[in-house]
């Protein structure tokens, strides 16, 4: 029993001490961004890194996202004779839902482990260290920039799923299964409200890409510096990256829809 | 505080200075001087906190009792922004070179001037194509540092530790797993650079030989105190075993070839499977 | 750093189809199209039963959406629903003898105004009231007819 408290008690401390280190750590980032911001060059780098490699998983598993809700939706809708709005079904939970947390999602998995990887080796092999020595704010170089990109490029991956995903419900639906097309579209405008979806939908994913860049970065910054803590840290960073957008996504769908 | 050698002419002065890592005490009171426009060695076995050492005078890491001054500033006293400009005119050669991977040599000898300077990018050109020549890899300037050997990396690295013009570097166990020849090379590049360009020295190493045939002065380090200091003569010849069997390079010695544990025979008759470690009996090591 | 020229287009590429996305969810996918106020006018229309009209839902007329619903409110004195709807000053040449339907699209779609212009020379205009109407048609209510009359039909062949 004692044994058990003083995990608890140890478990909670390290904790907490992690999550005072990732503040600090954030709030040296976002510092760190007034000077990186006259440098777009740096920037846009990270964004190449950070977004246009991620852009080939996204899209395609948008289309084949979009293209299974076209075929679930159209059997389980046909049965009350309402394929009619298919289009909304599809359109809704790719917009509220699936866009952003699907996107969020493989982002940690493709951007977020790669950016903990290339950060901790970076620590592994004093580079940090060095740039330090040479008078340069390894966060404030290294760092914001790409935190910046990681920001920016989730809303965008966001709408891009969830446009190649209603295009691939509309490729299944109205293209193989016979749905009306123009009932596709009209349904889905006349269910879709742009404040209450299509706004929320994007508040969504700019709220996971700032926690999925944060945990990728900061678990890359705070490795182990050796070969085994890289490894070590890319894994945690998809796994906490995961716990912490479906729970997010699920205070932020109350927050949002619940009225 | 005992300064045996007057503060007058030394850049860098380490006084009465701890520094311990979780329970285990790195450094205990040590006071150290390094001398403008010389080359000052730093030596001892492995894991005694060499490297922690520089990581201290670049006031990258804080230590428990005792200051560090350089150039007359206390490095740990500094703010931040006084502690980058600092920096700014100390050079670090880490052991692995530490050069950024993502960009290639030419980059990232240019860098320390593009982030710190506004110079045209000619001059930059001119300034990192100098700086190549000195360490005589200025045919090397489109490779990626993970086509460099590990001599060429460290030169490389030693090209951008100057970038700067800075007033000192700090050479981090420059010697460690080179062949003979980028040795010779490295060697020769400390000494001419110390010499031509006035900077001072602190070179860090337990390579015996290499490092006393370049030396002005050699500071002994083991188990967080001074053992031994000196020119390069004295510490050969000096009585202590310690420094001696270091020195020499004898397999037993005061410090022993085996690690701490209980009597062999016994421990062989012994059918516990208990470890055979014993704490404290014979100290650490 | 190498292939520069590249990235930045790669960059560029990517960052104008994330544009495009978030355009195509706004004016493709969501009713922002209606959100953008254009010149609209006014016009009310009384209903003995609005069923499950909202606020937003379209008005149409011959099936193409000409405005939306704005308001639904009680009326406490003719226990009536009164709706305000805003339509398009475009489509400023409705006759002021219109009629106004409340129809569902499809089974379970949802339910919307339709118009049904009239003979009149006269426009509808800001302010206006719509008199003719039909309200909502209750399923429940179409239902219980169809069943009555089914039954009676029944009890007819039978005699």
């Amino acid at each position: 029993m004692t044994q058990f408290l003083q995990f608890l008690g140890r478990t909670t401390r390290t904790g907490f001490t992690k999550l005072g280190r990732g503040t600090f750590f954030l709030l040296h980032t976002l510092g760190g961004i007034g000077s990186i911001l006259p440098r777009p060059r740096l920037i846009l780098n990270q964004m190449y890194a950070v977004g246009v490699l991620s852009f080939l998983i996204i899209t395609i598993s948008g289309l084949f996202v979009g293209m299974v809700l076209g075929l679930q939706g159209f059997y389980i809708l046909s049965d009350f004779g309402a394929e009619e709005t298919l289009g909304l079904m599809v359109a809704a939970s790719l917009v509220r839902e699936l866009g952003p947390v699907v996107t969020a999602l493989l982002f940690a998995g493709r951007a977020g482990s790669a950016l903990t990887a290339e950060i901790g080796l970076m620590k592994a092999t004093e580079q940090l260290s060095g740039m330090e020595m040479m008078a340069v704010d390894p966060i404030k170089r290294i760092i914001s920039p790409r935190f910046l990109a990681g920001l920016l490029s989730m809303p965008l991956l966001a709408a891009l799923f969830s446009m190649i995903g209603i295009l691939g419900g509309h490729m299944v639906g109205v293209g193989l299964l016979g749905v009306d097309e123009g009932s596709y579209w009209s349904q889905m405008q006349a269910g879709i409200d742009f404040q209450d979806d299509i706004v929320n939908g994007v508040i969504k994913s700019i709220v996971f890409g700032f926690v999925a860049t944060w945990i990728a970065l900061f678990e890359g910054y705070d490795t182990i510096p050796t070969s085994e803590g890289v490894s070590r840290a890319t894994t945690r960073t998809v796994v906490n990256s995961a716990f912490s957008i479906l729970g997010l996504d699920f205070i932020l769908t109350a927050l949002m829809f619940g009225d | 505080m005992d300064n045996s050698v007057s503060s007058q002419n030394s850049l860098v002065s380490v006084h009465n200075l701890s520094f311990s890592r979780g329970n285990k005490k790195i450094f205990d009171d040590i006071s150290l001087e390094f001398e403008r426009g010389k080359i000052t060695a730093i030596m001892g076995p492995s894991g005694t906190g060499k490297t922690t050492l520089l990581k201290l005078i670049g006031g990258q890491l804080f230590p428990d009792h005792g200051s560090v001054t350089v150039d007359g500033q206390n490095v740990h006293r500094l703010r931040r922004s006084e502690l980058y400009n600092l920096r700014k005119r100390m050079g670090m050669l880490f052991q692995s070179g530490a050069l950024l991977t993502d960009m290639n040599v030419y980059d990232n000898v240019a860098f320390p001037l593009r982030e710190h300077t506004h110079l045209p990018e000619s001059m930059i050109r001119t300034l990192v194509l100098m700086k190549l020549q000195a360490v005589g890899l200025r045919g090397a300037r489109d490779l990626m540092p993970n086509e460099l050997s590990g001599g060429m990396a460290r030169r490389i690295a030693l090209a951008r530790a100057i970038a700067l013009d800075p007033m000192m570097i700090m050479y981090d166990e420059p010697f460690t797993g080179q062949d003979p020849i980028s040795m010779g090379a490295l060697v020769h590049l400390i000494k001419s650079l110390n010499n031509t360009l006035g900077l001072t020295s602190i070179i860090v190493s337990h390579d015996v030989h290499e490092t006393a045939a370049i030396s002005d002065y050699i500071y002994v380090l083991s188990e967080g105190k001074v053992v031994g200091q000196g020119t390069p003569k004295e510490i050969q010849q000096s009585e202590s075993e310690w420094v001696q069997q270091f020195m020499t390079g004898a397999a037993d010695g005061p410090v022993h070839f085996h690690y701490p544990a209980t009597d062999y025979v016994d421990d062989l008759l012994s059918s516990k499977k208990r470890s055979g470690r014993v704490s404290k009996r014979y100290g650490q090591l | 750093m190498q292939h520069t020229s590249t990235q930045d287009t790669l960059v560029g590429l990517f960052v104008a189809a994330g544009i495009v996305g978030l355009l195509f969810l706004a004016l493709q996918v969501s009713n922002l199209s209606t959100f953008i106020e254009e010149d609209t006018y006014t016009v009310a229309a009384r209903f003995e039963n609005s069923g499950g009209l909202k606020v937003k839902s379209p008005v149409s007329v011959a099936g193409v959406k000409i405005g939306q619903v704005k308001a639904i409110s009680f009326d406490p004195t003719t226990y009536e629903s009164v709706v305000e709807m805003h339509i398009n000053a475009k489509y400023n040449t409705l006759p002021d003898d219109t009629s106004a339907s409340i129809f569902t699209a499809g089974l379970l779609g949802e339910q919307y105004v339709n118009l049904v212009p009239g003979g009149s020379e006269e426009y509808l205009k800001e302010g206006s009231t719509i008199e003719i109407t039909q309200s909502a048609i209750i399923l429940e209510k179409v239902i219980g007819q169809f069943l009555f009359k089914s039954a009676e039909e029944k009890a007819e062949t039978k005699k």
